[in-house]
């Protein structure tokens, strides 16, 4: 009986798990592709046969969104190709997790079997915070290699069994036998056949595969917890969306107090009201997340005191959006009970779906997308451009612009629907 | 003219809260608004404080129209509900709403002074609110309306729930307001309250002030020089109220009322009840009072 008279309490029973079914479903269950596609950003130095069949080959596989200029806005001409500067711009900016430059001379030389092989060797430029993308470019290089250069791989075995085998003289022999053992001794050493090790940071010079790769970060590389300054980000904007919410719900503390009638009876207009409720919800969500930043710089190792302005500038539009989401929301409910169970089903729903729970980048397109209509994939997004991108202020007006904006739409919302509480 | 009100008419849906209500408060003056629960006291309380948009008819403070900010600086609203902090102590409950009023510093510091000495809460100014018996809670709910020292001051049934101790004390604090010149609204449906603090009273009765005037007028109005003869007998109840009707008088309760113009006329009464075998039990006579108006206008006791 109690649960049908509560009709929070019987939405957050049925609909949240329901919600939250659908959306992990989503996300690990496959419903649509099995793996999110990665964006790979490809330079062509070499512009030799073989590295249009390496990157033709990129191209048709269902794993990339291979780019070879930058994206463009619908009907807009198209840019100039990237170069491994612009390339490794875009990576930094979180345009692509990875890039691939094919470097001049790729085509003499592609492939070569075993370290020592003198082929050349195309750079993948990754960002640390993805670790799964690059690990997939090694992977499906190698495939490519594999599948769609057979002519290739053939005059490059004959020239490795050349350099190992070397004829069949009394002398080759003996040299294949060096070189062969040679390789056997690699093999078991560990040095070949090994992974890529995608999760290696600085430039690290990949040969165990037949196509020679080296890996360089880009992004992180310095880092020491990686993912401490996007959890910090990600967990604080959620808790910030509980706090603002139970904040505003004062408001209706007051409604249920009589307060507010009598408030509203001296100076104060109800605008002037939920302003000051705004300015002092923006403060209440700011501090919380200098004490999670500071928690994480003196637990974590989190290199806060060196991004002091980013964070000052992110920390403020992001507490301002969240003050004016739990304004909405406060001004939207009628009674605590109400609000408490409508700002958990939202809040967890914005969180999952916005990457407070895990990253987006793991997320399918579709819900990659979805997660822009949520105020923690843009807060997420604009710290880590301060923390993990080393960005400078800046470059945080796409996050800072639509914060903003969100907050001023939310509050204009909340004013609107707020009037019912202005006179009778 | 401190506060006029013009032909007020306020509907909540199918229901006419206020119908065509016109009152006017002069400077140092206390009109009661006397009225059963429901009769639209409140409606009218929260109309003169801009909290009620009429449909019709306006209300002006001091030449402004009700809800403009000279109006709410001018007025002192205590609702009928407690509308205090339950959490934070009497000084810091008196001092938002100070603020909220506009006051800082050493004017915000006097106010609170004055609220503190004016509801005798001095000595509990630091204990939460919630702290606080039903009474003082009740007088903190009177001094967060006079922080401003409004010319006007609109009580809605201040002394509900409260002890006849605490009641005392509040009917001090409104003599000493109307003392220092404040004109004064106060809705109650206690007679006993409005005839010892008011002035004038207007009945208030579905959203019609049905009389008004001083205590003496409505009085007249309704009885003219005429006493009240109140009656209780044992016995068959139909023979009482055969006998009450035969002497024009009417029923309430077990208690028969009749209205007198001499004191000569009380023997033939008796005489003729024990004519019809009625065993008195009480007999009383008085002059009648707001409620006897009431029951006289509307055939209602005022509690009903």
């Amino acid at each position: 009986m109690g649960l049908r008279r509560d009709r929070g309490a019987l939405v957050l029973s049925f609909v949240l798990p329901l919600a939250f079914f659908s959306i992990f479903a989503t996300i690990f269950g496959g419903q649509h592709d099995s793996t999110p596609r990665v964006t790979l950003i490809v330079v062509d130095e070499d512009k030799s046969q073989a590295s249009k069949d390496l990157i033709g080959a990129l191209e048709h596989d269902n794993s990339f969104w291979v780019h070879r200029t930058p994206v463009t806005r619908k009907g807009a001409p198209a840019g100039p190709e990237y170069t491994a500067a612009t390339a490794e711009a875009a990576v930094k900016a979180g345009d692509a997790p990875v890039a691939l430059i094919v470097p001049k001379g790729f085509g003499a030389h592609p492939m070569g079997f075993g370290p020592d092989a003198d082929a050349s060797a195309v750079e993948l430029l990754n960002d640390e915070s993805d670790t799964i993308a690059p690990q997939i470019v090694m992977g499906m290089l190698q495939k490519a290699a594999m599948t769609s250069m057979p002519a290739v791989m053939a005059e490059e075995g004959m020239k490795s069994a050349g350099k190992y085998i070397g004829g069949f003289t009394p002398e080759q022999k003996k040299v294949v036998e060096n070189g062969l053992a040679d390789l056997r001794k690699q093999v078991a050493s560990g040095k070949l056949g090994n992974d890529s090790g995608g999760a290696n940071k600085g430039s690290d010079d990949n040969g165990a595969g037949i196509i020679r790769v080296k890996q360089r970060a880009v992004v992180g590389q310095n880092k020491k917890s990686p993912m401490i300054s996007f959890y910090a980000a990600a967990i604080g904007v959620m808790f910030l969306l509980f706090t603002a919410s139970g904040s505003a719900g004062a408001l209706l503390d007051e409604v249920e107090s009589g307060t507010l009638e009598r408030v509203l009876s001296t100076r104060v207009t109800m605008t002037k009201l939920l302003m000051g409720k705004l300015v002092f919800n923006t403060l209440l969500a700011f501090v919380q997340l200098v004490a999670m930043f500071l928690w994480g710089a003196a637990v974590f190792h989190l290199d806060f005191f060196n991004h002091l302005p980013g964070f000052a500038v992110m920390g403020l539009v992001t507490a301002f959006a969240v003050a004016a989401f739990g304004l909405l929301l406060a001004s939207a409910c009628k009674t605590r009970a109400q609000l408490g169970s409508l700002s958990t089903l939202l809040i967890l729903i914005m969180s999952a779906v916005g990457g407070s729970m895990f990253p987006r980048f793991l997320m399918p397109e579709a819900m990659q997308k979805a997660g822009l209509f949520t105020i923690n994939a843009w807060a997420i997004d604009g710290f880590t451009k301060v923390f993990w991108r080393d960005l400078p202020v800046s470059a945080l007006w796409p996050q800072v612009a639509v914060l903003l904006a969100v907050g001023v739409g939310l509050f204009l919302i909340a004013r609107r629907v707020a009037r019912r509480w202005e006179t009778a | 003219m401190p506060l006029e009100v013009e032909r007020l008419v306020k509907r909540f849906g199918e229901t006419v809260a206020l119908d065509d209500v016109s009152l006017t408060v002069r400077a140092g003056e206390c009109v009661g608004l006397l009225g059963p629960n429901g009769a639209g006291k409140s409606t009218l309380i929260r109309s003169i404080a801009g909290r009620v948009i009429p449909n019709s008819g306006r209300v002006t403070v001091f030449g402004s129209a009700a809800g403009s900010t000279e109006a709410r600086m001018a007025l002192g609203w205590v609702p009928q509900e407690l509308a205090i902090y339950p959490r934070i102590s009497c000084r810091e409950n008196l001092g938002a709403f100070g603020r909220y009023y506009g006051l800082s510093g050493a004017g915000l510091a006097e106010a609170i002074a004055w609220c503190l000495e004016w509801a005798a809460l001095e000595d509990r100014q630091d204990e939460p609110a919630k702290n606080l018996s039903g009474g003082m809670k009740r007088r903190l709910n009177m001094a967060a309306g006079m922080l401003h020292r409004p010319k006007i001051v609109l009580f809605d049934e201040p002394t509900v729930g409260v002890d006849p101790q605490s009641r005392n004390r509040i009917f001090g604090m409104i003599e000493a307001l109307r003392a220092a010149g404040a004109a004064i609204i106060y809705t109650t449906h206690y007679m006993e309250e409005a005839e010892r603090l008011c002035d004038r009273v207007a009945i208030i009765d579905h959203g019609q002030v049905i009389a008004a005037g001083t205590r003496d007028e409505l009085v007249r109005e309704s009885f003219g020089t005429r006493s009240q003869v109140l009656a209780r007998f044992a016995g068959d109840s139909e023979a009482i109220q055969a006998w009450t009707a035969r002497h024009d008088g009417r029923m309430t309760g077990e208690t028969a009322e009749f209205t007198i113009e001499q004191a000569g006329e009380i023997a033939p009464l008796l005489d003729d009840a024990a004519k019809a075998g009625l065993e008195l039990e009480d007999l009383s006579l008085r002059r009648p009072n707001l409620e006897s108006v009431f029951l006289h206008l509307t055939g209602r006791e005022l509690r009903d």
